[in-house]
């Protein structure tokens, strides 16, 4: 894989001293969800996928990461944020409406559900949703803007970055308990830690990133 | 392998936890229900845990409830940003107001040892004058507490904590040094102490409560940077590994898994003890005291929650303060991007800081600010890209790549008390029944002109280090204070300066609520501070027989 992190592969580190027992559980379990919906409808869960794929586009050449089946989890396992916005219901029950209002509003524009529309137009109208112009009767009172913030942004994008690919791609040390870090001043990097490469040095930050560990 | 603390309660059958075994236990004292105990204190956090050892040390007979689990960090802590969130306080509340303020981690704790479990360990003392704000600086209100007091009580904190700071404090009255060593700057911290020196201010390694060196069972810290999600090797000083312990050896009983709905008055207007919820029952304990220290969410709800015909309104509330004064603490932040590999996942996330902005008085408005170095992790960080910026798609997944060359400055910024900013109690329930709280919030002009203020000086220190690409995080706060605040007579104030409600003089609240003002720095160790304050004043008020 290309990328800043070349080769950088956070799993290389599972044996060794930066992951404690808990971690390997947390993180295997999170490996092995389920890729099926436990608490949408299967309409509803294509219509997910298609907004996850527009919201956290993935580069082709790797493995996914499963991002409808993480915000399922999200839902099913009662991972909860501690609040909601008065304007606003719960986690679940926000998603159903949310996911139902945006498939009425593209029905509404395009006369198809919003996962049968193209890349643009679905941008569009996350676009509209953003700025919390959707206002069709299907969101039943729900402000569109406050559900692209608090539920779409918020669920997808941390989804993403709780998986390991994800910290591949930025660099990110990843579990580090009980062995942390020594190396802390700028420009320092441990040797259990991704190397970055440098424009048009991809084979030297390879080259270290395989032995990662 | 133990069980699930949140399956069961783990204190039960005369033991607890030990917090530094796989596995571990250690023995633990156990009241009846119908024992009638010395005190009954509610939250085991930065207020509820000092107060529960001091007391059970003097000699009284003190039961700890905690509505969170009683976790070994050892065993129980993962390195993992998503599997943490069971630290933080995630029963539903309603925010609203023009400024909804974001609930979870950045506020809240449920575990014994409160938020102390996950937070930052920024152990900073108050400027004296906020002590009288309003007399000396012309804003908030006056604490009925004398700094020189004060300063006593955080020297007696810092010794308790281990705090590792630096030999001298630039800002403020003389302190004692502290007792560990400072930890070494990460590179986010020299960017701040660059950024600061650039601008001609001066800046510190930040005092913290996560050792430097080795103390008992607790090793030196090794700059894991999971801070915020509890920390899996002890280093850290949290309630849970210090003030718990020390109760528990002295004889105090804690309760985990045991959510606290209603405290119960007698016929002569008394509290008689504690209605709990706790393994699928209701139950009832009886207490010659009830101290509240459930922080300034929990703690009014449960005040107004335990209204009866006496007590209409809540109990201890014939000022109608409770709820009221709700404070947060503005976290506003400037990012950047360096040239440098910064890496700032390493190390406690805010190992240098400022308080220039603390003590220097000639700006145009009231109330003070730091601003520390950051570390956010990459849950954190995508929070603060979507939120502050607005993007997402490829753009998103682009920015987030310069993840290693990110830098930032963020505030604790005082905010200042208003009584519309409240905790009332919302018609939906909970999963035991109770009311759950709605919390509604509206920064002032006062605190927009802080905000600004300090978005512009961030954001020049940055550019002043060399940072480049930077943007402003706008809408950010953290910490509770407020909602019962002490002062000096019963109608304008819940309790006075011994924590002891006006109304009810066996009822005591002991956390951030007490606060008439927030100050510019993290409210921990002044909580902790004042709890141990409050142990001497009952054992001087017992020792008269005026408890």
């Amino acid at each position: 894989m290309t990328g800043r992190y070349p080769d950088y592969d956070v799993l290389a580190k599972r044996d060794t001293p930066s992951w404690n027992d808990v971690t390997r559980r947390t993180v295997y379990r999170r490996l092995d969800l389920p890729r099926m919906p436990r608490y949408f409808s299967e309409a509803e869960w294509r219509t997910l996928g298609a907004v996850c794929d527009r919201i956290m586009p993935q580069p082709s050449g790797r493995e996914r990461i499963p991002l409808p089946a993480l915000v399922d989890a999200k839902i099913f396992e009662r991972h909860e944020d501690g609040y909601r916005l008065a304007s606003m219901p719960g986690q679940g029950e926000a998603w159903k409406r949310g996911l139902a209002a945006l498939d009425a509003e593209a029905r509404t524009r395009h006369e198809l559900d919003f996962a049968s529309l193209g890349p643009d137009d679905q941008d569009a109208l996350l676009r509209a949703m953003q700025k919390g112009e959707l206002t069709h009767d299907a969101w039943g009172g729900m402000p569109s803007k406050a559900f692209f913030e608090h539920r779409v942004i918020a669920d997808v994008t941390h989804c993403y970055y709780s998986h390991p690919i994800a910290w591949n791609e930025i660099g990110f040390g990843g579990p580090a308990s009980p062995r942390g870090y020594v190396r802390m001043g700028l420009n320092r990097r441990d040797p259990w830690e991704g190397a970055e490469a440098a424009p048009g040095e991809q084979a030297e930050a390879r080259r270290i990133n395989q032995r990662v560990g | 392998m133990s069980a699930d603390p949140f399956a069961a309660p783990r204190a039960a059958n005369g033991r607890a936890p030990d917090v530094f075994r796989h596995g571990g236990w250690v023995p633990m004292r156990q009241y009846r229900e119908d024992d009638e105990v010395d005190f009954a204190v509610v939250g085991t956090g930065a207020g509820g845990a000092p107060l529960i050892a001091r007391l059970a040390e003097t000699g009284f007979s003190v039961i700890g409830f905690d509505a969170g689990p009683y976790f070994r960090p050892l065993e129980d802590f993962a390195s993992d940003e998503w599997e943490q969130n069971k630290l933080y306080w995630t029963d539903q509340r309603v925010i609203d107001g023009a400024n909804p303020m974001v609930q979870g981690g950045k506020n809240s704790g449920k575990a014994v040892g409160g938020s102390t479990v996950h937070f930052a360990m920024v152990s900073l003392r108050f400027r004296p004058e906020w002590f009288k704000s309003r007399s000396q600086l012309g804003y908030g209100a006056d604490w009925p507490l004398d700094w020189r007091e004060m300063w006593a009580y955080y020297g007696q904190a810092e010794e308790a904590l281990k705090i590792a700071g630096p030999v001298t404090y630039p800002w403020g009255p003389k302190r004692p040094r502290y007792p560990y060593r400072p930890h070494e700057l990460n590179g986010a911290a020299e960017i701040l102490a660059r950024g600061a020196e650039a601008l001609g201010y001066k800046w510190t390694a930040t005092p913290l409560a996560t050792v430097s060196a080795p103390r008992g069972a607790s090793p030196p810290c090794v700059y894991r940077g999971f801070c915020r999600f509890g920390c899996s090797t002890n280093a850290k000083q949290s309630q849970l590994v210090t003030f718990i312990p020390r109760a528990l050896a002295a004889g105090a009983e804690i309760r985990d898994l045991a959510m606290v709905g209603r405290i119960e008055t007698g016929t002569d207007g008394r509290a008689t003890g504690i209605h709990y919820h706790r393994e699928g029952q209701w139950r009832f304990q009886k207490a010659r005291n009830v101290v509240v220290a459930g922080y300034a969410v929990e703690t009014p709800r449960l005040l107004l929650a335990s209204a009866n015909d006496r007590y209409p309104d809540g109990l201890a509330n014939s000022s109608g303060l409770v709820g009221k004064n709700l404070m947060t603490q503005a976290n506003q932040a400037a990012f950047g991007v360096m040239q440098d590999e910064v890496r700032w996942y390493k190390g406690p996330p805010s190992l240098s800081l400022t308080e220039h902005w603390n003590y220097e008085d000639r700006k145009d408005f009231a109330g003070g600010y730091c601003w520390m170095a950051q570390g956010p992790l990459p849950i954190e960080w995508v929070t603060v890209q979507t939120g502050a910026r607005g993007i997402w798609g490829e753009q998103l997944r682009r920015e987030m790549e310069k993840y290693n060359h990110q830098v930032g400055l963020k505030m604790v910024g005082e905010m200042l008390p208003d009584e519309r900013n409240r905790v009332t109690l919302d018609e939906e329930r909970d999963q035991f029944g109770l009311r759950i709280a709605r919390v509604t919030y509206s920064w002032g002009d006062n605190d927009k002109a802080l905000i600004r203020h300090a978005l512009d000086q961030m954001h020049w220190s940055l550019e002043a280090a060399g940072a480049t690409e930077i943007f402003r995080q706008e809408n950010d706060t953290n910490h509770l204070a407020g909602t019962a605040r002490m002062g000096f007579d019963a109608k304008t104030s819940v309790v006075n300066a011994d924590c002891r409600s006006w109304d009810i003089p066996n009822l005591w609240v002991c956390d951030g609520s007490v606060f008439p003002t927030t100050g510019g720095v993290n409210p921990s160790l002044t909580i902790t501070s004042i709890a141990l304050r409050t142990a001497d004043r009952i054992e001087a008020l017992a020792a008269r027989g005026e408890l």
